[in-house]
């Protein structure tokens, strides 16, 4: 039914993990002692601006944002600059909910604003991207009836991928063990990325052994 | 009457149900207990000089007798085990904690007259603190030794350190600070080290090697104690089998070879491990690996007979070195020392007079024999754990032993070899039964409490699960019958085959015996109403599939279960639970926001209307109602992050620091603070007065003249005066009003007292006359509202038209509504003759006293807090509101008054939650000791006061939950006005608020979602309990066991009894309030309409 969609978006979320790969071995090779527990806010910066600018690229090329219906410039512009605000939001966001699940409030802030800048990156910008700045929207989008194409299927199933992924990575860090990728926020952040991974593995499988269930309303 | 009459039964149905189910949890956890935590009771006597043990010799001083040796070196090698103190040369390939030293073997066969090599076995748990406390008290320390003083760890009981001291030794130690807890201010000069860090090898061994030579050069001790560390924290990092231990090890065998070079003619030398270690380097169980030490014992001066003695024991017990070493010194043995004296290393008799002082073989054990005798009679005196018909066998055997040493030291005859055989036999079964009974787990028992455990968690699952349907069927008599039969018939069978009934076993049996009869029963109902209602059988049966049991809530319930498991997650269990506190109530507007509940639908033209549901509300309802959640939401996680600040700090916590609040007022110096601390406190504690009267009045419960209603105006306005008075005047300075002392220590008594009173009438007042509804009859009172101010909701009436007109209750409420209507609308259609009728407050008519009286019993339990937690009890306040209001605006109300589990697992959670946010821990030490001497500043003379006043201070807030935990029931119904969410069927004008009365019109539901309630809390509290229980006989060999997972136990299980035994008082109070309706209904009825 959705064939091509489902493999535009296999390939466009290929795209986005290899990216993601990129952003962890190119540094490697061209910093001098990058490592992703040692330099890990270098990582975490390197994975979330790949990401965004992959992501943003991806979503354009493809037109899956949603059609504007004005075109003139000064639109155009106030809706970047909306974007932008609502990304910076997004992470200070992010940061307010880290902070509430028990991150330490001032020593290593930059630490834990860092990870909402991942956090972000990897869904709010999603969500930017495919249904553009209109927070009603995202919201009204994870509902159980809020998908309106496949781009929404997906955008739920990454999302929802991230935000647990990063959930459970705060598991470890209590525990005994002294390992370098308990220290805050790697494991986190490393959470939310093997989320956001498997979010994208999983959203187009989902979809494609779904797709005699799944009724969109309207396209 | 006979709905009232079933109404009643209904009640004590549901009591005796929960009561059966706490009953059972309850064996589960004694008979786990009894077999896992061993106790025993401390003998606070002191054995003296002038203790007369010697027979026939008139002379009182036993320590004037000139001693075999003046001066000892301990050297304790901690986790010495015995396979590292072997030499075995025809091992070529060492293992790396093999052959490591050869000093121990080679002088023991060098020197044999000189030195000896036991192995040396330490009795469970192997545990480092009880290790010590087992070798200088000689007795068998248990995990909990219950003295009269909890707080401290410092060793009360007798000890060789402390009779040492008595005689003027001088008692040098270094080494493991452990001892420096253990026996404060009892060392003539002592060098702790930091034990804590137990990946620090060298720190404490440098510092004993730094100070162990000089020491001994110098003249300045008598015996020297030097605790050396390195070896066990090798092992716990490293295990036994690395290049680190061998090093370690090779460091020992210098130090020994050292120590033997400086010894003197009249040192004795003692190198000993306190206990074993397994192959991955862990102890505290009681596996040989890990009980099984090494002991090394020399002397410069030959100290063993030359010829072989002919019973040298192959193994020696960890009790014996006690007497041994306190009769080689010449102090008498401690008090309640079980060991026995090692005879190889006395003369035999007839030897004396080579040897250099000292006693003969049969000397030393006559006034061994003698002095555990002592003790076994002033144990037995004090506890009954020791079974009596052995403790009168070994008396039996104690007195002809004594008569046979009498008579032949009093003729003067050589004794015979059986004598000094037979003193042995007996002090071996003396430690033997002391051993069965304080140092041995019982894995039967243990099992036979996790089974119950289990069984009882299933059943209380089963229970919620199926409230409506058991609570029909007569489901009680039978398992009830079958435990009493079983456990009689067990009872009669033990006295039959041994003579004595064990209780433990007989209440095992019946509580398991009553379990699986219940949930064959359970099983049976379940197939006969599937059966019974074919088309609903799909939806009944498939309740216990995996999808169904995974939702969010037990999976969050089923995390914090498993994080009992670890002790990081243990230690840092307060911001845990906040965690999954934070996660859960977040996930309840995401899920609702899935269901498209949250946000108005979407005004989309092209929507096809089929597809969803069609909206009940108005959006700007919708909106409103969200917007209201979304606020709860934010006040719940404003409280959860700001309760993160009253944490206490664990010891293992390296760099926490306690809440600044958790301090009393009277240890605060700056002045300026203390009185932001007193004005912070009262200002919340005035809110929680304001408040609950608020709540009160806005529901129009505050009108009549009940005892309730006097509670809630008087009493607890009262209360507050005179909690925030008694704070003032504790916290005063004792030196700042001198001329007042006597007022203020008068007041210092009087005001907790007054407090106490006040709360104790409160709450009878509320449980007496639990009603707040004010009936006002129209024609008495026409002036309405002139002196009252005018409720909001006052009259509960209103019905669905379809609703049975048969039935009694809604025939009032008919009557109420066409009397009111008679009143309010001009013009009403149905006029009716009888005076009008008005009642205030009915909507809350179950909520009210319920919420008086947690918010009474709340003041009462701050009042035993330091001062500063009364903005924790007010976060407690305010997260419960928020929780309620969370729940109520997101519970569809249409399927019954059935609870989900989403806010009772909160419910739950909270409560562990406030009990690390009230300054509370799962440990022993940080216990709130102050509580007990809140109102009684002079100390007490019983137990049984003090100890309950610091178990209400420990579990107020499992109490609070759990008396509150029917509110959740209610809460929905409350606040049904504001506007509801999704389908409900709510009367055809928005005004008709019938809000708890519903709960009338339905009381088979009511009750059945009653039950329902209190087993879904009772489940998840009790399969917090079966984690831990599971933690603690899993992880009975971890390092942390007795430090972490039986403290943990301990404190789960105590708060699981705690939160049953005011989970019930709830349920009472719900049902007295429905008794107490009952009536009023009957009153308010003329008879002639029955």
């Amino acid at each position: 039914m959705w064939d091509h969609e489902i493999k535009a978006m296999a390939s466009s979320h290929a795209l986005i993990a290899s990216s993601l790969f990129l952003a962890t071995v190119v540094p490697a090779v061209l910093v001098q002692g990058f490592s992703v527990y040692g330099t890990h806010l270098l990582w975490l910066y390197s994975v979330s601006g790949t990401v965004s600018l992959v992501n943003i690229s991806v979503f354009w090329l493809l037109g899956v944002s949603p059609p504007t219906k004005k075109h003139s410039l000064g639109y155009k512009l106030s809706r970047l600059f909306r974007s932008c605000i609502y990304f910076l939001l997004s992470c200070l966001f992010y940061h307010t909910v880290v902070v509430l699940y028990g991150a330490p409030l001032i020593e290593s802030a930059l630490e834990t604003f860092s990870l909402a800048v991942l956090l972000t990156s990897l869904t709010t910008l999603r969500c930017l991207c495919v249904l553009g700045p209109n927070v009603q929207a995202w919201i009204r989008v994870f509902s159980r009836h809020g998908a309106m194409s496949v781009w929404d299927t997906s955008l739920q199933i990454t999302v929802a991928c991230t935000v647990v992924g990063a959930w459970v990575g705060a598991f470890p860090i209590p525990l005994d063990w002294d390992r370098p990728w308990q220290v805050w926020p790697v494991s986190c952040s490393l959470g939310s990325v093997i989320g956001f991974l498997t979010g994208l593995v999983a959203a187009p499988a989902w979809i494609h052994y779904h797709r005699k269930q799944l009724t969109y309303k309207c396209k | 009457f006979t709905a009232d009459f079933f109404s009643t039964l209904r009640q004590l149905l549901i009591l005796s149900l929960l009561l059966w189910v706490c009953v059972v949890f309850y064996v589960g956890i004694y008979l786990f207990v009894g077999g896992f935590l061993l106790v025993r009771l401390e003998v606070n006597r002191t054995s003296t000089c002038g203790d007369v043990l010697h027979p026939g010799e008139e002379q009182g001083d036993f320590c004037h007798v000139k001693p075999r040796f003046r001066r000892a070196v301990l050297l304790i090698i901690d986790a010495l085990k015995i396979d590292f103190a072997r030499f075995d040369p025809t091992n070529a390939t060492p293992r790396h904690y093999e052959n490591k030293l050869p000093v121990l073997e080679e002088t023991a066969s060098s020197r044999p007259s000189h030195s000896r090599l036991y192995p040396f076995r330490a009795d469970p748990p192997t545990t480092t603190m009880q290790r010590i406390k087992g070798f200088t008290t000689g007795s068998l320390p248990t995990f909990i030794d219950v003295g009269n003083n909890f707080a401290s760890s410092a060793i009360l009981e007798d000890n060789l350190i402390h009779q040492l001291g008595q005689i003027g030794k001088r008692v040098v130690f270094m080494g493991d600070d452990t001892w420096e807890s253990l026996f404060p201010k009892k060392f003539y000069r002592s060098l702790p080290f930091p034990s804590f860090n137990v990946k620090d090898l060298h720190t404490v061994d440098d510092g004993i090697l730094q100070h162990l030579y000089p020491t001994m050069v110098s003249d300045d001790w008598d015996v020297l104690v030097a605790h050396f560390l390195g070896v066990d924290h090798c092992g716990h990092r490293f295990g036994p089998d690395h290049p680190a231990m061998a090093d370690k090890l090779t460091q020992m065998d210098g130090v020994i070879r050292s120590v033997i070079e400086r010894l003197e003619n009249d040192t004795l030398l003692v190198v000993m491990g306190d206990h074993g270690m397994t192959d991955t380097g862990d102890h505290g169980g009681e596996s040989q690996k890990e009980t099984d030490a090494a002991i090394f014992l020399y002397s410069p001066s030959p100290l063993f007979p030359k010829l072989p003695f002919q019973s040298e024991p192959d193994v020696v017990p960890q009790t014996d070195l006690v007497p041994t070493l306190a009769l080689l010194l010449g102090v008498p043995i401690p008090y309640s020392s079980v060991g026995q004296v090692l005879l190889p290393l006395f003369p035999p008799h007839g030897q004396t007079e080579g040897a250099v002082g000292g006693l003969s073989q049969l000397e030393a054990l006559w006034i061994n024999a003698k002095q555990v005798n002592r003790f076994l009679k002033t144990y037995s005196g004090m506890a009954k754990d020791i079974p009596a018909e052995s403790l009168s066998k070994l008396q039996d055997v104690f007195s002809r032993v004594s008569s046979d040493y009498l008579s032949t030291v009093g003729k003067g005859q050589t004794p015979s070899p059986e004598l000094a055989a037979s003193l042995q036999a007996y002090l071996t079964s003396v430690r033997d039964t002391c051993r069965a009974t304080w140092a041995r787990f019982s894995p039967l028992k243990m099992a036979a409490g996790l089974a119950i455990l289990a069984f009882a968690c299933l059943l209380c699952f089963i229970l919620s699960e199926l409230s409506c349907v058991l609570i029909r069927e007569n489901v009680l008599r039978a398992p009830v019958v079958a435990a009493l039969s079983v456990g009689v018939c067990v009872a009669a069978g033990q006295l039959f085959t041994q003579g004595y009934i064990e209780v433990a076993w007989c209440l095992a049996a019946a509580a398991l015996s009553s379990e699986l009869l219940f949930l064959w029963r359970a099983h049976r109902v379940r197939t006969s109403v599937v059966a019974g209602n074919g088309s609903k059988a799909p939806k009944r049966a498939n309740w216990l599939t995996l999808r169904h049991l995974l939702v969010p809530p037990l999976l969050v319930s089923l995390l914090r279960c498993a994080s009992l498991l670890s002790d990081s997650y243990v230690i840092a269990e307060g911001r845990v639970v906040t965690f999954l506190v934070f996660s859960l109530s977040l996930y309840i507007p995401i899920h609702l926001n899935w269901d498209g509940l949250l946000l108005p639908p979407s005004h989309d033209p092209l929507k096809p209307a089929g597809l969803l549901p069609s909206p009940a509300l108005s959006p700007s309802a919708v909106r409103k109602e969200s917007s209201t959640l979304v606020a709860c939401l934010g006040l719940l996680v404003g409280s959860l992050y700001l309760s993160l600040s009253f944490h206490g700090c664990r010891e293992e916590q390296g760099t926490c620091q306690p809440s600044p609040f958790l301090s009393p007022l009277s240890r605060l110096q700056d002045n300026k603070l203390k009185n932001l601390h007193y004005v912070l406190s009262l200002a919340s504690l005035g809110l929680w007065t304001y408040l609950l009267r608020r709540w009160l009045r806005h529901y129009g419960n505050l009108n009549s003249s009940g005892g309730t209603v006097f509670t809630a105006r008087v009493i607890l306005p009262l209360l507050s005066v005179c909690l925030g008075l008694h704070w003032a005047v504790s916290a005063t300075p004792e030196d700042s009003f001198r001329n007042l002392a006597d007022l203020i220590s008068l007041a210092q008594l009087a005001l907790p007292r007054a407090a106490f009173c006040l709360l104790g009438l409160g709450l009878l007042l509320i449980w007496l006359d639990p009603l707040t509804v004010f009936v006002k009859t129209r024609t008495v009172a026409p002036a309405r509202g002139s002196s009252l101010p005018p409720p909001r909701y006052r009259a509960s009436t209103g019905i669905s038209p379809q609703a049975e007109l048969h039935h009694l209750i809604p025939q009032i409420y008919q009557r109420m509504r066409r009397s009111l209507e008679d009143g309010e609308l001009s013009g009403g259609a149905e006029l009716d003759s009888r005076p009008a009728v008005e009642a205030y407050g009915l909507g809350t008519v179950y909520s009210a006293p319920l919420l008086l009286f947690c918010g009474l019993l709340g003041i009462g339990l701050l009042l035993l807090h330091p001062e500063g937690m009364a903005l924790s009890f007010l976060l407690l306040l305010l997260q419960t509101g928020a929780l309620l209001h969370i729940h109520a605006s997101s519970t569809a109300l249409n399927s019954g008054f059935d609870v989900p589990w989403t806010p009772v697992v909160l419910w739950s959670l909270a409560a562990t939650q406030f009990f690390h946010a009230t300054g509370h821990l799962p440990t022993f030490p940080s216990i709130q000791w102050n509580a007990a001497f809140v109102g009684f500043p002079g100390g007490h003379t019983g137990t049984i006061l003090p100890a309950s006043l610091v178990t209400l201070n420990t579990f107020a807030s499992h109490i609070l939950f759990a008396a509150g935990c029917p509110l959740l029931l209610f809460w929905p119904l409350v606040c049904e006005v504001r506007g509801s969410r999704g389908v409900r069927a709510v009367g055809e004008d928005g005004e008709d608020a019938v809000m708890e009365m519903r709960l009338r019109e339905n009381p088979q539901q009511f009750s059945s979602a009653l039950l329902q309630l209190s087993t879904r809390y009772l489940f998840i509290l009790g399969a917090q309990v079966f984690a831990s229980v599971c933690a603690a006989a899993i992880l009975r060999r971890h390092l942390m066991v007795w430090k972490v997972f039986a403290p943990k136990l301990m404190f789960e299980a105590s708060g699981f009894l705690v939160s049953c035994v005011f989970l019930l008082i709830g349920v009472t109070l719900v049902s007295r309030v429905d008794m107490a309706v009952g009536r009023w209904f009957k009153r308010l009825l003329p008879d002639e309409s029955r």
